[in-house]
């Protein structure tokens, strides 16, 4: 069984905890603010300038000059903040934000990571990627565990530009959530049908299994109607 | 009396030449100065350097310039996908980029306009983009040293506007243009209304007067009213 990207996003969402300030980048992260407790007071932040994004406005809600970092129209949550982009990155580089929740294309095992520019990609563009991942006090990837090709992601080493050295938290994939620590990968979760030697084996640097190792618990849907996993067949 | 007003862009963009380095503020389209890119586009300056957040959003402003052949060189943190007319020409050797981290930019933008001969920054250590930068390591840490980024021209986009140059700005208007502001020889803003001096509390004003040389009250570019075609909102 393995997680669907709501499910990854499900999952992340269980760990973020009230009072945290989060930056969601484009792709799987941008999904957790789905999943979020709305018993929870979490600020998200826009790197353009909020602290407190809120839910899509309804086409007759949309107000032009509200937009995400992702370009999308957005409302404001209770307690929001505007300002610049100076502001922003100070937020984002002076250490302010409590989470980065990033995709990335590989994840190694000293905390280096690759999420911004794909190989032999023609015209390349960064954006904050770099200033989050050098900034956020935990960044946390979610990606899926191998490649569309079933290459590995979690390597001994980085082939893909990096965006930041030694900089990654945990990583959630479709199969696992996995801790970097200073002795490297450190697995903490699996998927029902999976066991860390599977895991292992579509991980290119090595495992080593946490005493407290378990299996996932995942609800099938998600209360907006999404599936959370599916059958990896 | 001081009156900054101006009654066009036509005339704001007037004294702009070949090879002028220009800084457009705005994120997506929001708080982008439309109405002076366009009449900068009318102008004719080419061999431009652009400084700006992204590469433009479509074939109008920003893209149009790109597309008209006018600039020779773009400082720019992300010119996504939608920059399509930068994309096809920088891919074809005729403009240089040069890519530097969203944050690095504001803060060289910031170093232009407040005096700094530049500062050092851990983001970007240990990537390709940190290539022939010097570095230091401070407190145990590595960091790059960057360079101030000042501009010839700056274009501004803000809601409200005075014959002071004071602006306030609505919603996610403020980006780039705020910072911006400051580090340009002759700053141009247009706005989407003029009110009488006053009109903007002294408390809401977000980028003081002193850093602005010309306003001008325009009706928004249509292109950046136009909703997503589709049903969703984003």
């Amino acid at each position: 069984m393995i997680l669907t990207r709501d499910g990854i996003a499900w999952r992340i969402a269980c760990d973020l905890d009230e009072g945290s300030y989060v930056n969601l980048g484009v792709g799987i992260p941008v999904l957790v603010s789905n999943y979020l407790d709305p018993g929870k007071e979490i600020f998200l932040h826009s790197e353009n300038g909020i602290l407190g994004v809120g839910p899509s406005p309804k086409r007759e809600e949309i107000d032009l000059d509200l937009i995400t970092a992702g370009k999308g129209f957005c409302t404001l949550a209770l307690g929001a903040s505007i300002f610049d982009q100076q502001v922003s990155f100070t937020m984002m580089r002076g250490g302010h934000l409590t989470h980065a929740i990033l995709g990335a294309i590989e994840v190694a095992e000293n905390g280096d990571f690759a999420n911004w520019r794909v190989p032999g990609e023609a015209v390349p563009g960064v954006g904050g990627a770099m200033d989050l991942a050098v900034g956020a006090a935990n960044i946390f990837v979610a990606m899926s565990h191998v490649t569309n090709k079933g290459k590995p992601k979690l390597v001994r080493t980085c082939s893909a530009p990096l965006t930041a050295r030694g900089c990654v938290k945990r990583i959630y994939t479709d199969l696992a959530v996995i801790d970097v620590t200073p002795s490297g990968f450190l697995l903490r979760e699996v998927m029902p049908g999976h066991d860390p030697a599977s895991i292992q084996a579509m991980t290119d640097a090595e495992l080593t299994v946490a005493a407290d190792c378990r299996e996932m618990v995942v609800p099938e849907i998600a209360a907006n109607g999404k599936a959370l996993r599916r059958s990896s067949t | 009396m001081i009156d900054k007003k101006l009654s066009s862009c036509r005339e704001a963009v007037a004294p702009i030449a070949d090879g002028a380095t220009i800084m457009l503020g705005g994120f997506g389209n929001a708080g982008m100065p439309g109405q002076l890119i366009e009449a900068l586009r009318e102008q004719g300056a080419g061999n431009l350097t652009i400084i700006s957040n992204g590469g433009g959003t479509g074939p109008y402003a920003l893209g149009a310039l790109f597309g008209d052949g006018r600039v020779k060189k773009l400082i720019a943190s992300f010119p996504s996908p939608s920059a399509a007319q930068f994309r096809e020409r920088h891919m074809r050797g005729e403009i240089e980029l040069e890519l530097v981290p969203q944050g690095t930019l504001v803060e060289r933008i910031r170093a232009g306009g407040t005096g700094l001969g530049g500062f050092y920054t851990p983001t970007g250590v240990g990537t390709e983009l940190a290539a022939g930068k010097e570095t230091r390591v401070i407190n145990g840490r590595e960091y790059l040293f960057e360079l101030p980024l000042q501009a010839d021209f700056v274009f501004l986009k803000a809601h409200l506007g005075d014959r002071f140059g004071n602006l306030m700005y609505r919603g996610t208007m403020r980006n780039f243009n705020m910072v911006m502001a400051s580090a340009g020889g002759t700053v141009l803003a247009e706005v989407d209304q003029m009110v009488e001096a006053g009109e903007i509390l002294p408390e809401q004003v977000h980028t003081p007067g002193i850093f602005v040389d010309h306003l001008v009250q325009v009706e928004r570019h249509p292109k950046l009213l136009e909703l997503p075609k589709e049903g969703g909102a984003s």
